[in-house]
């Protein structure tokens, strides 16, 4: 375990890194609230890294500048060496829940970013690689079912090859197995981790549990509220793959309650 | 660490048999108990008839009522005159009824996707919407004579007002995970609406549909009851005026069953349209 004490771009020499942020602040002017304050971070190729804080800590914030969905009030957010200054299609987001449409059949469902992007035949051109991420994510067979015969974990997985389909270089993730039973979230989370690690994808989780982001990152920023500010990096030095037995194990406990600590330090402020 | 103990469900030496009990009255089937309470109905009138509680004149006996149903219903086959009546009737509500949609989807979209709309213009539709939409039949008759215009007019004018609200509420129906599933994927405001906010509202605006469907049926027939129409309306008026009062009952029922058809092609439509909706109020599926 390695704890850093400020936010430094701790991006280490051979790796390439992906998204960057750096002193990105956000003040809504309607009520001037400082929502975010000073945030810079940088997501390696390939890495894994969460986000934990208490509520109104500001991470839904951080989350949807990233997303290119609200704009940064300072501050630079660089993705593949280009400013975000919208929603792009080399950005794959994923919700709570998974929002598949009940007219669409499964795979038109995943098919939907290209539609919206590049229309009706580039849609139907995109079945087919629609179908080899149906595959990988175990849904094979499942293309032509409506979405209201897939239970919870099929729908995130459906869910998983829509934000996949338009090949996009970084992954954000907003607590997307927090609405599933306990069994299958663990299940879900190891199986994030395997897709992550087929597609070699840079993913950014923003989650609630201590467990799931140390079983799940390589970096896990933890946020503090008041305003919300990145204040502190761990690093997750558990070995790859990942196994839910590890959950067990002194040393990830060590690493929860030292993230626990952090949090609780930050009730207190 | 203390080992986990565990023990196996134990199983049971002798079975436990109860069973559930559903009571008599929630087990007759849904035929026998509608022709029981028809039964009831018909019953209960011929005993008030027979025992002299009302008068012939204001309330016919079941079987005056029947004959005259016959009556009707061949003058309909045969084609003669009330044939040409149904159809003017017939005429009115598939015109006021697709004028409604129209105008009431139009405004609907408007009310719904726009602020504008929503600030400037949905102010005024629930003004006019309390008002006593009958009142206007006069109006409308002054305006667009006594033919079938002013009859459709009337007819849609009734009808509008609860497709703008079903619309309109359609569109507000989106879940803010879908709106913002939408925003990440960059869609554009027209994408939004036709891809997502639209479809999801299906099922709001088909109850829309549907109340406006009922209010088309009555705006229909008292156009005819006041602007001199040539439909099943005026031949009621025409009836009760002689106080041929199995006439006016016979021919309430043929108008219900226009009614209940204009409902039921609603219906239908929805099942096919909207065929992940499970449970439709009114159209019991399963």
């Amino acid at each position: 375990m390695n704890a850093l004490a400020a936010v430094p771009d701790f991006s280490t020499m051979n790796e390439e890194a992906v998204y960057e942020l750096a002193n990105v602040g956000k003040t809504y002017a309607r009520n001037k609230v400082v929502a975010l304050e000073g945030a810079s971070l940088t997501l390696n190729k390939g890495s894994f890294s969460s986000v934990i804080g208490s509520s109104g800590c500001g991470k839904s914030t951080l989350l949807k500048i990233m997303a290119g969905l609200i704009p940064p009030s300072t501050g630079r957010v660089i993705l593949q060496d280009q400013p975000v200054t919208g929603p792009r299609r080399d950005i794959g987001m994923m919700f709570q829940h998974a929002t598949l449409f009940p007219w669409r059949t499964t795979v038109e469902n995943i098919v939907l970013p290209i539609e919206i992007r590049d229309g009706r035949a580039a849609a139907e051109t995109a079945k087919a690689r629609a179908h080899d991420l149906l595959d990988v994510v175990g849904l094979k067979g499942f293309e032509n079912v409506y979405p209201n015969e897939l239970s919870g974990g099929m729908a995130q997985r459906a869910s998983i090859c829509r934000m996949l389909i338009t090949e996009p270089a970084v992954l954000l993730l907003d607590e997307p197995f927090s609405a599933l039973d306990e069994l299958s979230r663990d299940m879900m989370n190891m199986e994030l981790q395997r897709i992550c690690t087929e597609q070699n994808a840079t993913a950014f989780l923003v989650t609630h549990s201590i467990a799931e982001a140390v079983i799940l990152s390589d970096h896990i920023y933890v946020m503090k509220p008041r305003p919300g500010r990145l204040a502190e990096v761990v690093t997750v030095d558990l070995p790859r793959p990942r196994t839910l037995d590890m959950m067990t194990t002194p040393k990830f406990g060590a690493i929860v309650d030292y993230i626990r600590a952090l949090l609780d330090k930050g009730e207190d402020l | 660490m203390s080992e986990v103990t565990s023990n196996a469900v134990p199983t049971s030496a002798e079975e436990t048999i109860w069973v559930e009990h559903e009571s008599l009255i929630d087990r007759i089937p849904r035929s026998v108990s509608m022709t029981f309470v028809f039964a009831v109905f018909v019953g209960a009138w011929q005993l008030s008839t027979n025992l002299g509680l009302v008068s012939p004149i204001i309330l016919p006996t079941p079987a005056e009522t029947f004959n005259d149903l016959v009556f009707v219903g061949k003058n309909l086959l045969s084609g003669d005159y009330m044939l040409g009546a149904l159809w003017i009737t017939v005429k009115e509500v598939i015109f006021g009824f697709a004028l409604a949609i129209t105008i009431g989807f139009l405004l609907g979209v408007l009310v719904g996707e726009t602020a504008f709309g929503e600030r400037a213009i949905m102010p005024y539709l629930v003004a006019i919407d309390t008002m006593p939409k009958v009142a206007f039949a006069p109006l409308f008759v002054a305006w667009l004579g006594f033919g079938i215009e002013s009859k459709v007019a009337l007819a849609a004018f009734i009808a509008t007002f609860p497709i703008v609200v079903g619309t309109a509420a359609g569109l507000h129906a989106a879940d803010e995970n879908a709106r913002m599933l939408f925003m990440t994927m960059g869609a554009s405001r027209m994408q939004t609406l036709i891809k997502m906010k639209l479809p999801m509202g299906l099922p709001q605006i088909f109850t829309g549909l549907k109340i406006g469907a009922v209010g088309v049926m009555a705006g229909a027939i008292t156009g005819e009851f006041l602007g001199g129409g040539k439909g099943i309306g005026e031949l009621i008026r025409v009836a009760a005026s002689q106080l041929h009062t199995p006439r006016v009952f016979s021919l309430i029922l043929y108008l219900s069953l226009l009614g209940l058809a204009l409902y039921a092609l609603v219906t239908w439509t929805q099942r096919r349209v909207v065929f992940w909706q499970k449970n439709t109020v009114g159209g019991d599926r399963e």
